[in-house]
């Protein structure tokens, strides 16, 4: 027994051997550090087994909600699994409360600085900032200059970057006010982590988080103006292809904002106004996941796509709250940092409390002298990120390489700075079933309302993902922690939902319906039932093509592989000239219209439509929708063979019957539903029809036709055995597909439900309204026309009725577009300058 | 010199427009020199949200938005205003160029701290080596600042070739140096590059200039256009007008609009509108003259 730890958590940390640096967990001798004590004991007692079991349930519980994030330049896997490691980092309540003091110190010097910036623009002219600091870089915009501040605060939302240095004093690697991502991450950390380890997670009294989200709620209705209803709320996304659209999603379904796209909304009479199904709605406010920048193409960047024209001057009449404000990035300077004590004395008569990383500016001639003498221990950034311009480590530099940098920073010297290369301190990380030191880097984040700042007590903590790395990004494979900060005494559990002090008006709303929003749905609708249909044709005739023994001498298995191919629309498949050949060998066509996420009418390529259309809306969807969403993607995952393809196609159809019952019963029954169910109908109707025209060429021999198939695909055996009993009548079986009322996967059926679905539709313009559902009219009266007398006969006008039943569906889904999806065309410039 | 200046722009589009929002500096603004009586701007159809301002540099600038599907649009600025001579300029006085760009760094000056923004690269005018090395020779050891820039614009004026229809406003300077002609912005933008390159403040004028009609001739109405330059800041002396275009000084026959770091910052009309598909453009500019 060593003598310089205690007994229990000594096993555990057998093996933890951080380097020189600061380790968060242990001192330089070895002994915990005594705020960790309580946690690594617990630890010891799961155990190493039980601790990768928890991580394992973490993981799970993040792929189910859906946690994600976008790694950009990588097409394979464009969305990966959000990383979290089990072991919080752990932050003493009165280390914090320092922490929060600083915090608050720089956020309010910040703002100061953004309201003269913005305001009457006096620090420079009074010689407290060099010009060029100021108007060098990209974040400084001059036609957000005098526009009034929402509710009078210029930086609602601010996250700093911190880091340990050696001597374990905290310092600002970073500050960031353009559009702050990681709250939303470390809120489902949370959630995670408390869940997965339950009692640990009581027992050691962290500060709760639920307090912090209902901050930024209060910060948007209060910066929203002082409406007495409540106020519309937008979060603006560039889209599902942003790094961090998971956050969007979940901080907009969190905090009951509308999730919108810039072709969402337009300015009008210099309000901002979301486009719904029921026409314009007003916009009190704006919570912008978009860079300043690109937010207005009339008076910032004329090639932005991701903007709204006349956005500015709405929020400059004041009539819509901009947070964070457009011009916000300005302090997201690197070259202000020398700068931040003279400020802070010379705007709050205090010093500043939470010192930034060392940086010196090279627009500053001493600073510049030292930074080219020093350049080899050094980082060297541009003050501007935005161009292709990157951060250098001076040490990775060849002697010629050095010499040139040396050269363009004195050439522009004003656009450099350097910084000190920060230690950082190593934190404990679970690493192959131990723990390990990793370098991190924290983000915590604040939001202000009228009165002041409040900081999210925790945090997002971020680990590099080898031991020797200090760069630490998601974007290079970095993992996630979770924050905790002991409390001294526990904190009551406080939910998201709280009693509102004023009676809330009852809401009807929550139900906006942008275009964009109601196609996606639509899609998403269609998609899955299109996946379904595939799915079970591609089942039952895998069932008959993998019976060996059998399948050379069924009389059926072409008819029903020509049906796969009308179903999957995957022309031309065993429905063309080169149908002979396909059949006698139709394995590796059949394992494209499962697999192939590139060939159209696949099962793959049906799911993964759905995931985009889905993803699109993503907040639009519960968790548990979106956890059997998760699930239908990995079903139809490597590995592609077909030998346990029928289980899979089992399992897909039970989770798409799941996704099926999640929105019929957990949807409200808005427009969202019903664009789904209108997408899901016509898609079912769409796709029985090409079974039956698949099955029953023009002129087939009954016989021919494999009925105990169809009915299987049909989901019908059951109801039509119990009627009829004996065996396959063709008008019988026609009847029950095409034109019973009561068989809910009928065709007349879908028409049924379309009919009563469109009785609901509002918004669009009277003749626009009045073409599907005259479409749909035509289509009945064609389907009842095709019943003769004596039921229907499986002659050749079948086929021909068929088809015309088809265009006239497809021209409902056309006529839907036109009608309700137009999307916000894309905005043109008059002139274009640069 | 008193002037009515009447800039008409016509749009013509080939689709309706059903959402439209602009920002025009049309409006000649106050300077020390000159004084703007009367500026009003017509625009058809009736914008249904007009709304003014000064920007970042003190320009007048006009907000106005069509909300309504409207096919054209045609935006008319009158202007009356009076125009005094410059005070002559001593071009051979005056701090060197090396003086002049030293006395921008010196802390403690007001003025050359509000210059200092004009020295740093816009998105139209920026620096680069071989600006730099077009600027070089009209900046030799210890002249003058005023007749260095007077002779980069002459040089100017001399190499490059005036040609309307070469350029669009969207030409890079280093495109127009290594083509050698342009039009009066491409000039101006080359001219605040070359400044820029050397360490020197200079900023872009847009505004108009009265063209007389050969002798013996009428003078053709809307045959004017809109014109730029660009101006350099002088130590103690403030900012002085240069006309690369026509090598020489502006005087009382230059109208100023507006001011800016480039033609960005200052662009007479421009606007973002939804739909329109193919559009027409026809600018007039009539600049007659009020005095007897």
């Amino acid at each position: 027994m060593s003598e310089t730890r205690p007994s229990a958590p000594s096993d555990l940390l057998d093996g933890y051997r951080p380097g020189a640096g600061y380790d968060e967990c242990v001192e330089p001798a070895g002994r915990p550090r005594a705020h960790w004590e309580y946690l690594l004991r617990a630890l010891q007692g799961l155990g190493p087994l039980e601790l990768g079991q928890r991580r394992r349930e973490a993981r799970r519980m993040l792929r189910e909600h859906g946690v994600t994030y976008n790694v950009y330049d990588d097409a394979q896997a464009d969305e990966r699994l959000w990383p979290l490691d089990p072991i919080p980092l752990l932050i003493p309540s009165a280390e914090w409360q320092a922490i929060e003091h600083g915090l608050v110190q720089r956020a309010e010097l910040l703002e100061l600085l953004l309201d003269d910036l913005y305001g009457d623009h006096t620090l420079v002219a009074r010689g407290l900032l060099p010009p060029e600091v100021v108007y060098a870089h990209g974040g400084f915009a001059r036609p957000c200059v005098g526009v009034p501040a929402p509710g009078g605060r210029n930086l609602p939302l601010y996250a700093a970057d911190l880091a340990r240095q050696p001597d374990g004093r905290l310092c600002v690697l970073g500050d960031r006010a353009q559009a702050p991502s990681g709250a939303g991450y470390a809120l489902e950390n949370r959630l995670v982590l408390a869940r997965v380890l339950p009692s640990l997670f009581r027992d050691s009294h962290v500060h709760r988080l639920p307090p912090f989200l209902r901050r930024l709620r209060a910060m948007l209705a209060a910066l929203a103006g002082d409406a007495d209803e409540a106020p519309h709320v937008v979060l603006l996304t560039p889209g599902p292809g942003n790094e961090t659209y998971f956050e969007h999603a979940f901080l907009a379904s969190e905090l009951g904002c509308t999730l919108a796209q810039a072709e969402d909304l337009a300015v009008r009479d210099e309000r901002l106004w979301l486009r719904t199904l029921e026409g314009l709605r007003p916009v009190d406010a704006v919570l912008r996941r978009v860079d300043g920048a690109f937010c207005d193409p009339l008076e910032l960047r004329g090639d932005s796509l991701l903007g709204t024209p006349g956005l500015l001057q709405a929020a400059r009449a004041g009539r819509v709250a901009l947070i964070n404000p457009l011009g916000a990035s300005a302090v997201e300077n690197p070259a202000l940092l020398p700068f931040l004590p003279a400020l802070s004395r010379a705007l709050l008569g205090e010093d500043l409390a939470l010192p930034s990383v060392a940086t010196w500016w090279c627009g500053d001639a001493d600073a510049r002298r030292y930074v080219l003498a020093h350049l080899a221990e050094l980082v060297i950034k541009p003050i501007d990120q935005h161009g292709s311009a990157r951060s250098v480590f001076g040490d990775a530099l060849t002697t010629p390489q050095r010499q040139a940098l040396a050269e363009r920073i004195a050439a522009r010297p004003h656009a450099f700075v350097a910084q000190e290369r920060v230690p950082l301190s190593t934190a404990p990380t679970w690493i192959d079933g131990r723990l390990e030191p990793r370098a991190m880097v924290l983000r915590t984040f604040l939001a202000a309302d009228r009165d002041g700042y409040a900081v999210m007590p925790g945090g997002l903590c971020r680990v590099a993902p080898t031991p020797d790395s200090l760069v630490v990004s998601n974007q290079r494979g970095g993992v996630s922690k979770d924050v905790w900060v002991l409390a001294s005494e526990p904190e009551r559990e406080v939910g998201v939902l709280v009693p509102a002090a004023h009676p809330l008006p009852v809401e009807r709303g929550g139900q906006e319906v942008p275009g964009r929003v109601a196609d996606n749905l639509f899609w998403t609708g269609r998609y899955a039932e299109r996946a379904e249909s595939a799915a079970r044709v591609l089942r039952e005739a895998l069932r008959r093509a993998l019976d060996l023994d059998a399948a050379p001498f069924d009389p059926h298995l072409p008819m029903l592989l020509r049906s796969v191919t009308f179903v999957t629309g995957a022309y031309p498949g065993f429905a063309g000239p080169n149908a002979p050949a396909l059949l006698g060998a139709p394995d590796a066509e059949l394992r494209a219209l499962l697999f192939d996420a590139t060939r159209q009418g696949s099962v793959r390529f049906a799911l993964d439509a759905l995931a985009r259309a889905a993803r699109a809306v993503r907040d639009r969807f519960s968790t548990d929708t979106w956890r059997v969403l998760g699930a239908l993607q990995r079903e139809f995952g490597e590995p592609l063979n077909l030998d346990d393809a029928l289980e899979r196609l089992d399992r897909l159809l039970l989770l798409l019957a799941a996704f099926g019952g999640l929105s019929a019963d957990s949807m409200s029954r808005g427009q969202r539903w019903r664009f789904l169910e209108i997408g899901r109908r016509l898609e079912r109707g769409l796709d029985g029809i090409a079974m039956l025209r698949g099955l029953c060429p023009p002129g087939v021999e009954p016989a021919a036709v494999p009925w105990e198939s169809v009915l299987v695909v049909a989901d019908a055996s059951i109801t039509y055995r119990r009627r009829y009993r004996a065996s396959a009548d063709p008008a019988a079986v026609l009847d029950l597909l095409l034109d019973d009322e009561t068989n809910p996967r009928s065709v007349v059926f879908q028409l049924i439900q379309l009919d009563a679905l469109f009785d609901g539709l509002g918004g669009a313009s009277a003749a626009e309204r009045t073409a599907e559902r005259a479409l749909l009219r035509n289509a009945l009266a064609e389907l009842r026309r095709g019943v003769a007398p004596g039921g229907r006969a499986l002659d050749r006008t079948l086929d021909e009725s068929l088809g015309r039943l088809q265009e006239l569906l497809a021209a409902i889904s056309d006529a839907l577009a036109t009608a309700y999806f137009s999307r916000g065309a894309r905005p043109q410039q008059l002139v274009r300058v640069v | 010199m008193r002037y009515r200046v009447v800039h008409t722009t016509r749009y013509a589009y080939g689709a309706p427009v059903v959402l439209a929002h602009n920002e025009a500096r049309l409006q000649p603004r106050a300077t020390a020199r000159q004084a703007c009586a009367l500026s009003q701007v017509t625009i058809d159809p009736l914008p249904a949200v007009v709304a003014t301002r000064e920007d970042f540099f003190g320009n007048r600038v006009l907000y106005f938005a069509l909300q309504d599907a409207h096919d054209r649009l045609v935006v008319t600025a009158s202007s009356e205003v009076e125009v005094a001579a410059p005070a002559p300029v001593a071009l051979d006085a005056g701090p060197s160029w090396e003086a002049a760009r030293a006395r921008l760094a010196s802390p403690d000056e007001a003025e050359a701290r509000a210059a200092r923004q004009f020295v740093l690269d816009s998105p139209c005018a920026a620096a680069g080596a071989d600006v730099r090395a077009y600027a070089e020779p009209s900046f030799v050891a210890e002249r003058p600042l005023l007749a260095a820039v007077a002779d980069l614009s002459a040089r100017i004026h001399r190499d490059f070739r005036f040609d309307p229809e070469s350029t669009t406003v969207a030409t890079p300077v280093s495109e127009v140096l290594a083509q050698r002609h342009g039009v009066c912005q491409d000039f101006a933008h080359l001219a605040i590059a070359c400044l820029r390159a050397m360490g020197l403040p200079a900023r872009y004028v847009s505004g108009y200039l009265e063209t007389l009609p050969p002798p013996g001739q009428p003078r053709l109405q809307g045959a004017d256009v809109s014109h730029a330059w660009f101006a350099v800041h002088a130590p103690g002396i403030g900012w002085v007008d240069f006309d690369p275009t026509n090598d020489l000084l502006p005087d009382e026959r230059h109208v100023t609009t507006a001011w800016g770091r480039d033609y960005a910052d200052v662009t007479p009309l421009k606007g973002v509108i939804f739909g329109g598909g193919a559009h027409t453009l026809e600018v007039a500019v009539d600049m007659v003259r009020l005095d007897d």
